[in-house]
This record gives structure tokens, sequence and C-alpha cells, in this order.
């Protein structure tokens, strides 16, 4: 008997998957409806910009609309030897417009972060070219510079004739495109980023360890201390969420300065001499320290969800059978808070790979982490299409862990509470 | 067979040093007995229960384990099985990583290990369950898991924390009898704690009744219901019927009592002389309709209420200024005039009618 054959009716006649879907319409409705604001603003607050940080991201447009006849011209050119006079007419053409709206100079900066020696040469065929006469332009131009006559600057130009471009993601990770069009390390000092990636994620990863060992004994104790007691130490835990960010990474500062109150306590107990106080701020120390205090409540939160659903009997129960203490926390409630450790976890780290006022004020040069790069690249050198290709790099490297951490514990293992 | 293989001596226990969950235990439990730990919540059953597995330390006083004192050993190193109230089985491993677990911390090497898991699933009747995930099994199965965990590692005592009080009723009856027939065959000693008396009677060799941190009464399922020595422990098992009163004669084993005007002649067990207050004790299985002369307590009451139970019907009866007296008329042909608010004549023994404590 198979089940096609045996449609189900309502008295009316009506099948019953029909009725059963209008009835349960108007609940979809009012459901979707409940929920569409937010849709509506996750849409508007965070679909699009990310959009458009993809967008800016991989955008070269700049050069391709200063010079549509060029490139057009360009198809054409094998890419070898020089370019054929329409090229050089159709150049030329682009040229003059854009002189005559006085943009030659926005491409000069264009094409010379494609290949130095553009500035000069742009400079002087803007001069030049007020004599031109009608017809063979190429002569005409390659008397202006010889460089204008080497293939190479050509090259130059038609690199920059794609709309769209991967090189702010390839500088991100110190790289290059070369003029043979092949992917290139930059040289070893300058190799700024990948320092600071690296240096993110052992940040991250340490700070995630930190918080770990911390909050697991202290989730312990409040999931099992009498209600009175764990709602106070809940209290305690909870008291830094109330405090501005701000404010409590100052106080760090504060407490960790060379003449703070750990150094004058080292002193006075007699752990370091008073000539040779141990800098903790302004370095890696120093985000270490401000970072796991900040991230630990996200740690024990998860952790301490998850150890409140763990009936007590249950070591007793490893006890009972035999276990030493050590065994049955091992064997028998480690693994049971192994959903906690990864909700945990995979918060802290999400979080402290991104962070950017902590490390910002206590870093100093070496505790500095990507983001901090990105702000630098968003607030000073105004090159925002390269700080949304790093923000990009940041927030896949994120997806890519939580991936990677779906494979190995799936992601229906986490628990947050 | 060891008479004091476990052995409460003087034992007190309190937590918040001002009052006495338990006070002054002296109880001895022999090898090989089912011995039953039954009472209200709050007695200190369960704490007597935490003590001897080593969760909780005693206030003061000493628990023995065959001769030996254990109140300095931690639990693990007890060697007592446990089936909590709650099963307890650890979710994260199968049937048989639960069962492997106490064999596995004594070091016991495989073949052996899955011998003596294959025997205690095979007594719970679980063969083919041994993959399956607790979350898998259902309540009365998880039960029996638990049951053949405590005992896969062959303690010489177990204990059961109202093991059954999670299961609904049949379930709980046929658990029982499984549980009291694996005791039957393998003979281990087992110191169950549960509030459910007949769960006490059904499968007991002692019970020991507590109540407000002491031991009530320790004796046999029969006899702790048929002669209880106290008002509480006639009252907390079974049903009963009393009269309150005061002792106007005592002579040759038996006491008068006078009762609502009336007296009641009754067996004196806790009072000792004229003019004490007492709380007589009835059993209404023990009293009956139409009594015959023989009996030396017969008196009229009215009936209050009738109903039928099928195999037997209750009677509330207005009786001695008693609005609460019940009889359990069984259900024959003979019987077939109890009618509401007739008066009925009501006879029983005197030695039936147990003068106790007034409470």
């Amino acid at each position: 008997m198979s089940s096609e054959s045996q449609q189900i009716l309502t008295t009316d006649g009506i099948p019953l998957e029909v009725s059963l879907k209008k009835a349960e319409r108007r609940n979809k409705i009012k459901a979707f409806l409940l929920v569409a604001p937010l849709l509506l603003f996750l849409i508007i607050t965070y679909v699009f910009p990310i959009g458009d940080m993809l967008m800016r991201s991989v955008d070269d447009k700049m050069v391709t609309e200063m010079l549509p006849k060029t490139f057009k011209a360009m198809e054409k050119w094998n890419g070898k030897e020089l370019p054929e006079e329409e090229v050089f007419e159709a150049f030329y053409l682009d040229f003059r417009q854009l002189v005559d709206e006085k943009r030659e100079g926005k491409l000069s900066t264009q094409l010379n972060y494609t290949k130095n020696g553009f500035k000069s040469i742009i400079k002087k065929l803007r001069r030049k070219s007020k004599n031109f006469e009608e017809g063979n332009y190429k002569e005409q131009i390659m008397a202006v510079h010889k460089r204008w006559a080497d293939v190479e600057y050509w090259k130059a130009i038609k690199r920059r004739a794609p709309a769209f471009t991967g090189q702010k993601y390839l500088k991100g990770m110190d790289m290059y495109k070369n003029e043979n069009g092949e992917i290139v390390s930059v040289e070893e000092d300058r190799r700024i980023h990948r320092i600071l990636w690296l240096r993110t994620l052992e940040i991250a990863f340490f700070v995630t360890l930190f918080c770990f060992l911390m909050a697991y004994p202290i989730a312990h104790l409040l999931a099992t201390l009498p209600m009175k007691y764990s709602n106070l130490l809940m209290i305690c835990v909870l008291l830094p969420f109330w405090t501005s960010l701000l404010v409590r990474t100052a106080s760090w500062m504060i407490l960790l300065q060379q003449q703070g109150v750990v150094n004058d306590l080292f002193v006075g107990i007699g752990l370091v001499a008073d000539d040779a106080r141990p800098q903790m701020m302004y370095n890696k120390t120093g985000t270490y320290v401000a970072m796991t205090q900040i991230l630990l409540p996200f740690m024990v939160l998860p952790l301490y969800s998850v150890m409140k659903t763990i009936s007590p009997s249950l070591m007793r129960a490893g006890k009972s059978l035999g276990g030493t203490p050590i065994v049955a926390f091992w064997k028998v409630y480690f693994p049971l808070t192994i959903p906690g450790i990864g909700a945990g976890c995979l918060l802290c780290f999400i979080l402290a790979i991104g962070y950017y006022i902590t490390p910002a004020l206590v870093g100093g040069a070496s505790g500095t982490l990507i983001s901090n790069q990105i702000a630098f690249h968003m607030k000073s050198t105004l090159d925002w299409s390269f700080a949304s290709a790093m923000g990009l790099m940041l927030l896949s490297g994120v997806l890519a862990i939580y991936w990677v951490y779906n494979k190995l514990v799936g992601i229906d293992n986490i628990k947050l509470g | 067979m060891n008479k004091e293989f476990v052995k409460f001596d003087k034992v007190d226990k309190s937590y918040d040093g001002k009052t006495l969950v338990v006070k002054d235990l002296q109880l001895d439990i022999e090898e090989g007995e089912f011995v039953t730990m039954l009472g209200p919540s709050g007695s200190g059953k369960t704490t007597c229960l935490m003590m001897l597995a080593g969760f909780e330390t005693p206030t003061h006083g000493e628990i023995y384990l065959d001769g030996k004192a254990i109140s300095s050993i931690p639990p693990h190193k007890r060697g007592i099985g446990m089936v909590f109230q709650n099963y307890a089985l650890f979710p994260h491993m199968t049937v048989y990583e639960n069962l492997a677990f106490p064999l596995r911390v004594r070091k016991i090497p495989k073949d052996e290990a899955d011998k003596k898991i294959d025997k205690a699933l095979s007594m719970v009747s679980l063969q083919g369950f041994a993959d399956r995930m607790p979350g898998q099994l259902s309540g009365g199965q998880q039960q029996r898991v638990a049951v053949a965990r405590s005992l896969v590692f062959d303690p010489q005592l177990v204990l059961m924390d109202e093991p059954l009080g999670a299961l609904d009723k049949n379930l709980r009856e046929s658990m029982q009898y499984e549980i009291k027939h694996i005791h039957e065959s393998i003979g281990v000693t087992v110191v169950y704690v549960t509030h459910d008396q007949s769960e006490a009677l059904t499968m007991s060799n002692r019970i020991a009744v507590f109540n407000d941190g002491k031991v009530q009464q320790l004796s046999s399922p029969d006899e702790l219901y048929e002669k209880p020595v106290n008002s509480f422990v006639a009252e907390f098992i079974g049903e009963n019927n009393t009269f309150a009163g005061e002792v106007s004669d005592i002579s040759g084993g038996k006491c008068k009592v006078k009762v609502a005007n009336t007296e009641i002649l009754a067996n004196p067990i806790s009072v000792k002389g004229k003019g004490e207050k007492t709380k007589i004790s009835l059993r209404p299985e023990r009293a009956l309709i139409n009594p015959s002369d023989k009996m030396d307590n017969i008196h009229t009451g009215k009936i209050e209420e009738v109903i039928y139970h099928g195999d037997h019907t209750r009677v509330r009866i207005n009786l001695l200024g008693n609005n609460e007296f019940i009889l359990k008329v069984p259900n024959s042909s003979a019987n077939m005039d109890i009618k509401l608010g007739k008066d009925i004549k009501i006879g029983w023994n005197s030695e039936d009618a147990r003068a106790l404590d007034p409470k």
C-alpha cells in the first residue's frame, strides 16, 4: 500500500494537507510579521554594510572609467610588444578628456600605485599634449618621454583594465602581483600583515586558553554552591559587564603601569628590584591580562549553564563505582561539560580575534592586533578598500574556525544556556 | 553469616550544628540481608545511606563494614555498589561503557570484564542493549542498567536510594519483584531506602522505620504490620483505627481503656499502670461485623459511608466517638445488608487492640 494512493480527505472533501496548510497559514503570517522588523533591521544594518564592504574591497573601477576607450582598444593588443597606433590614439583621447576635467592627477596617482614612474611622465604628457597634431599619436606620445616607449608601462596600464581586483587581499597577506602577473611576497622586512595575523591568532588562542583555565573552576563553584552564595558570586562575575569597557581597560592601565599598583606590590614583597620594574603594559602582557579579564564572563556563563544541568549524583556514582575523584571528574564530569567548553571557547576566540579597544590602549606596538591595523587604514590612510579587504579576511577566518569547529565538535553540541 | 556485617554504632549526624538529623543510631545489618530504611521525607533515612556510602561523614559515632571502621575511608575505596534515585547513568557512555566503568577503574582485564558485563546484563534481562545510550532507553530499562552497574563489580553491599521513585505504578511493582529475585539469587546484602511502605513490605527481610532521626522499629515486615511497637509505626504502616483514652485497669496481660464513656479491652504494649494516657491501634481487617460471642470487645456503631472496592467494601463507621473507624468487609453474599445510616455491631479480640503510647 503506497502512501500516494491513500490521500486523506477531510469531511468536506478537501485533501487533508491543503486543509492543514490553510489552517496554519494565518499563524505563519503572524509569526513572520513578528520577526519582520528584526529581519529588516538585520538586512539594513548587517547584510547591506557587509555587501558594501565586499564590493569596496574588490572595487577597482576608477581607472577603468577614466580610460574607457584605451581599454577597449587594448582588447586586441597581444600585450607583448608595444601596442598599435589605435591604442595610442584612444589613450590620447581619454587623456585629453581627463585633462579637460582636471582629473589627470588622479590617474597618475592610481597608475603610480601599479608602477612607479607614471607621475612624472603623465605630467610631461599633459604639458606636451596641448601641442599634439592630429594623427600618428604613437610617435608623438613616444617622443614625450622614453618610458612611453617602454612596453612595461603599457602593460601596467592594461593591468588596471578590470573593474575588480583582488590586490587588496594580496596586500593583506603581504603579497602582490608583479609585472608578469605572478603572485609574490613582499620583501621580508616589509611583511607587517602576516606578523599581525599570526599575532592575532596567537593572542586570541592564549586569551581563550587563559579564560578557560580560570573560568572552569569558577563555573564549577557557581554551579555547586548553594543558591545564596552562588548568586553573590554570579554578580561578581557579571559586574565587569556593567562597567564600561573603556573604564575597565583604563583601570588595567592604572594597575599595570611601571609605577602602578601591581609593580609596587612586586617591589614591596621583594619580587623585583625597584629599578628593574617589569614592563607589563604597551606590550603583549598588557593585552593578555586585560583581554582575559574582559572576556572571562563569556567563558564562565556557557560553562555555568552546562554545569548547572549536570546532576551531582553522577560524580557520586562515579566515586561509588570505585573511581577516584580525579577519575570520576575526568571520565564523567569533564566529558559532560564539553558542550559548554566548546561554546565558551568559540565565543571567546571569535570575540578576541576581532578585539580593538583594549589592544589599542594597552597593547603598544607589540600587542596590537589586526583590528587595530584595520582601524588605522580607516582613519589615517583612508584606504577604505584595504580596510574592507582585511575586515572580510577576518570574517572569513572566523567562518573558517566555525566550520572547523562544526566538523570537529558539531555545532549542535554547543550549549549557550 | 556475619550478624554485624554493617553496624551503625551510636551515630549522630548534624548539618548545621543546631539540629540532629540522625540521633544516636544503633543498627546492625546481617550479611545477605535485605534491609529497608522506611520513613517519611526528612526522617534521616537517606542521610544514613549517604553516610554508609561515604558521601556524608557522621558527626559522632562510627560505622563498621564487615568489622572495619569506615568513616575515614573515601567512597571509592569502600567497594559499595549504589543505585541512585535518578539512576545517575553516565549519559555520554553506552550501556556497555557504563557497566565497564567500575571494572575499568579496578583494572580488570577486558575479556573477564566482558563476561561480567554479559552476566550482569542478563541478570536484568537486557542482553542486546549494550550499545545503546542511556537516553535511548525507557525509565524501567535505565533503572535495570543502574542495578546491573551497581552489581557488576561483585560488591558485598549494595545501597539503593529510592530507585523506583520515578517509575509508574505497574513498572514499579514488577521491578520490586525483579530486584527481590536478584537479591535472592546472588545473596548480596542490600540496604534500600524508600518512603513507600508497600515497596518496603514486599521486598525486605527486615524494615527499619525511621522518624525524626531515630529508628522507631526494626523488624520483619509481618511483625512490623502485626505488632507495631508505637503509635508512629502503627499509623505509618498500613491502615489503622485508633482510639485515644485513659487506662482504667491493667491486669493479666489485658488492660481496660476508658474511651467515650465505654471501656475497651486492649493489649497493653507500652502502658504500665492505671491513669496513663494511651492510644489504641486496631487494624481494619481485625474488626468484624456480626461478631461471634467469643470476641471480648463488641460495640455498636453507625455506618457513615460505604465505598465499593470490588473484592471488598470499605465501610466508615462512627464508633465510640471515632468518626473515622474503617472496616474492610470481604465481598460475600452474607454481607449484603450494609446500608448507609444503619447501626451495626462490630467486634474484635482484645489481643489485636494494641494500647500504645499516646504520642
